[in-house]
């Protein structure tokens, strides 16, 4: 049985493959109970850096409105200092002139820290992977990704669905492994 | 005033200036000498008070690289377009216009950046848009680039 989200089944979620292959690399012990609850706090209450560049910086504020409500999933503030914040949602294009802003502001965040790509844009470069001067072709090109969210712009349920991925995710770490490490064989 | 009255009025101060027919605005294509004063002259003069400067672009016609200025004028609503052009490719230099409209100093950086036209007695010429390192101008269309633009 895999990690529990209270509001969709384990076999309705599409990448199980990947979470069974990170369970397994964190070793078979059973997961103490400081662990389940520490995760639990942890993905419950994840809070986001306010980090848009562009059109999906808009479908990311629908989401946050009042009809589909992303408070629900735990994201409840935005925090403005990257200092305070969990998760980096990255929606926009990431602009070779952006790019070491962005690499700053993920060095400044503290641990433990989650990167959600979300569009096209900052998965692959999108719709300006080809032909384009000045657009850095995928955030993974500047700082290590969790989740992707595909779209052009991703509805905002599809973002709500990685919003459940990646608290999916970090309820399957331990506590006592560094997740750096754990980072690095899937980056 | 009218399209003719404007045509009547460039005229006069530049007899050398062409004046583009069928355009839904009075346009001039003005030598490159004469467009300072010009452009001085229009801001000043009480009949044509055109201070706001709406756009400033470059334009890359093989073999030539143009210069529009769109201009209107808050108090009368007239509206006119100048433009002005050189053939020289490898480094072509106009005169700035950011002393007598200040919005055209971000303007002509940009232009600087992306077509690679120098504005002499500009206060700060530097790329706007582009990284500080980087070489070439991309909006010209003979420009290519194999290291950052994959091709399709």
């Amino acid at each position: 049985m895999g990690v529990k989200i209270k509001s969709m089944k384990y076999n309705e979620f599409r990448d199980n493959e990947t979470l069974e292959l990170m369970k397994e690399k964190n070793g078979n012990f059973i997961m103490t109970t400081l662990d389940e609850v520490v995760n639990w706090g942890r993905s419950n209450s994840i809070w986001p850096l306010t980090f848009a560049t562009s059109c999906c910086g808009i479908e990311m504020m629908a989401t946050g409105a009042s009809r589909h409500d992303f408070s629900r999933f735990g994201i409840e503030v935005y925090r403005a200092s990257p200092r305070q914040a969990d998760v980096i949602v990255i929606a926009g294009t990431i602009t070779v002139k952006m790019a070491p802003v962005l690499k700053r502001l993920y060095d400044e965040m503290s641990e433990p820290k989650y990167v959600i790509a979300m569009g096209a844009c900052a998965v692959s470069g999108g719709p300006f992977f080809y032909n384009s001067y000045s657009v850095v072709r995928g955030a993974d090109h500047v700082i290590p990704v969790d989740v992707y969210v595909p779209g052009c712009p991703p509805r905002p349920e599809a973002l709500l669905y990685g919003v459940m991925q990646l608290q999916r995710k970090i309820k399957q770490e331990r506590s006592l492994i560094r997740r750096k490490a754990q980072m690095e064989d899937f980056v | 005033m009218t399209n003719e009255q404007l045509k009547e009025k460039i005229l006069l101060l530049v007899p050398e200036a062409l004046a583009l027919e069928n355009k839904q605005y009075a346009e001039f294509l003005i030598p490159a000498e004469k467009f300072h004063e010009l452009a001085l002259a229009l801001r000043n003069s009480e009949d044509t008070a055109f201070d706001y400067l709406v756009n400033l672009t470059g334009v890359d016609l093989l073999p030539d690289l143009m210069v529009v200025y769109h201009l209107k004028s808050t108090k009368h609503g007239n509206y006119i377009v100048l433009k002005q052009k050189t053939s020289d490719r490898v480094n072509p230099e106009f005169n700035t216009v950011s002393d007598i409209w200040i919005t055209a100093e971000w303007h002509e950086r940009e232009v600087f950046d992306l077509f690679g036209i120098n504005f002499s007695n500009h206060p700060d010429m530097r790329r706007i848009l582009m990284d500080e390192q980087y070489q070439g101008y991309p909006l010209r269309k003979d420009f290519v680039d194999e290291i950052n633009i994959i091709e399709r």
